[in-house]
């Protein structure tokens, strides 16, 4: 591989992880909550949207968040104020958490863990402890309801996401995400490589089990039962204003955003171009200018990926509480199994 | 343990020291669950003894074991915890009545069973240094319980379905 023309020192290299971290996941979410959550969903509903901040109201975003930040820092008297005040910081670790494991470029990871998409599936599950507990210490009905209803809903839609990745993992070879990427990248059909082999065409069930589990544990629309605003005012979420709110409102978008990139990387190809293109064989051919490349091809893949996630949010109706669960273990669960056992018995027969 | 013990080159390293401080929070937090007043902040002290156990396996290089951990135990086990918790008894503020009559029995309970794995940990082990082999790679660990562990590895998953269909029939009202 072609070396940086200056080689960068262990702190600096973690520098500018951590930056590129701040960067992967604030990013995304503001891009989402502007260009879709206040322009899309207000041409899908013939209205212009937020028109005044900025050109096209591109600056509503600074103005809202301006307004939260100024905002009192409440907390309901009989509430649990410690545990309260954590709840929302637990959701949004969980979050930075999981950006850790999305590379961008053969160089542009943050870590290159060996069972990465293994730890992703794991502190996902950490965001459904902040909910109960924002549920529980706010000392309110509403919140409580609430704050089971999503326990039960990301506890049930966990499994088939697991379930959809083993696919990726069995044909892949490796829970890593370059590998998965690479493999994506230099798979060939039939000998035709000039498009590589993205596992959305081979796993096509698993990437629609995929987008729904993370439809539903975002508990977007139409998964939204535990914060539905006619039943339970705003469900877990109910007593939190100002900046805590704000985390969350950051964390749900920054979480979408995160899972979009994993899935543009297990069923999507990843940062990678079809390595024939260029005439690379294996990773350590990729030249230096893919981690520049890389991270927009990823920005791209993420943007088409939460436009259909915000597409299905702003198209379907509410699902009552029971049909939620049924779909998840009847549905999900059972064609997940089904996809993973086929999956299997083609890798062991080719 | 004297001042030239923690001098020598070994023992100081940064691998210990984050032992060290991680051990510490362990056990403050395992103090925490049992002495404090509410069942959540009880549940949510043994989140941190269990993420603390995640912690020291990445340290020992076992990735693939402390990625379980925070999937088993934080992510299913406490998370149904919490929301049994939830779904029957959950005050905010201090609780009475949470110890029973038999708690001061648990002391010499925790120190036999401290006692027999510090003693079976030494007598296996004793002086040995282990290898410097980093971390062991996943397919290893596969290809293990996939053939000479394959037996009880069966087993247990037997034991974990008739768990299983224990509890649905239980909880079965029809």
């Amino acid at each position: 591989m072609i070396q940086f023309a200056i080689e960068i020192p262990y702190w600096g290299q973690s520098l500018l992880r951590v930056l590129g971290g701040l960067v992967a996941v604030l990013l995304p979410a503001g891009t989402i909550v502007y260009l879709f959550l206040f322009k899309m969903m207000s041409f899908m509903q013939s209205r212009l949207g937020p028109m005044e901040a900025g050109p096209y109201g591109s600056l509503q975003l600074v103005a809202e968040v301006g307004k939260w930040m100024q905002k009192e820092d409440l907390a309901p008297d009989a509430a649990d104020h410690r545990i309260f005040k954590m709840a929302p910081l637990i959701v949004l670790l969980s979050t930075f958490l999981l950006v850790v494991i999305v590379p961008f470029g053969p160089d542009a990871y943050f870590t290159n863990f060996s069972v990465g998409i293994f730890l992703g599936l794991a502190v996902a599950s950490v965001s459904v402890l902040g909910i109960l507990i924002a549920g529980w210490a706010s000392a309110n009905k509403y919140a409580l309801l609430g704050g089971l209803r999503a326990a039960g809903q990301l506890i049930a839609y966990e499994l088939p996401m697991v379930l959809a990745v083993l696919g990726v993992v069995i044909q892949a070879g490796s829970m890593n995400m370059q590998e998965i990427t690479v493999a994506q990248n230099t798979g060939s059909w039939f000998g035709l490589d000039w498009f590589g082999s993205p596992f959305i065409v081979t796993q096509f069930v698993g990437f629609v089990i995929f987008m729904i589990a993370v439809q539903a544990e975002l508990t977007q629309a139409p998964f939204d039962m535990p914060i539905a605003e006619s039943e339970l005012v705003s469900g877990y979420m109910t007593e939190y204003s100002g900046f805590r709110f704000l985390i969350f409102f950051i964390a749900e978008f920054a979480t979408a955003g995160v899972f979009a990139f994993i899935a543009s990387v297990l069923f999507l190809g990843g940062w990678g171009i079809p390595f024939s293109w260029f005439g690379w064989d294996n990773i350590d051919q990729v030249p230096d200018w893919m981690n520049l490349v890389g991270p927009l091809i990823m920005f791209t893949k993420m943007l088409v990926l939460t436009f259909i996630i915000m597409w299905v949010r702003f198209s379907f109706p509410r699902f009552r509480e029971d049909q939620l669960q049924t779909f998840a273990w009847k549905v999900l669960i059972p064609l997940a199994l089904l996809n993973t056992a086929i999956t299997a018995i083609l890798k062991v027969a080719f | 343990m004297n001042a030239l013990i923690l001098a020598t080159d070994n023992v100081n390293v940064a691998q210990n020291v984050a032992f060290g401080i991680i051990a510490a929070v362990m056990i403050f937090a395992a103090l925490s669950v049992v002495t404090t007043k509410n069942v959540v902040h009880a549940a949510l002290w043994l989140v941190m003894v269990l993420a603390g156990v995640a912690a020291q396996y990445v340290l020992a290089a076992a990735e693939f074991v402390a990625v379980s951990q925070v999937l088993v135990y934080i992510g299913a086990v406490m998370v149904l915890f919490l929301f049994g918790i939830m779904l029957t008894r959950a005050q905010i503020g201090k609780e009475t009545g949470l110890n029973n009559k038999g708690w001061a029995l648990g002391i010499p309970v925790a120190l036999v069973l401290f006692g027999l794995l510090a003693w079976v940990i030494v007598d296996a082990f004793g002086d040995d240094v282990l290898p410097d082999r980093g971390p062991a790679p996943t397919v290893m660990l596969s290809d293990q319980f996939l053939s000479i562990y394959l037996l009880p590895f069966i087993a247990i998953s037997f034991v974990l379905l008739a768990a299983a269909i224990g509890a649905i029939v239980l909880a079965r009202k029809d």
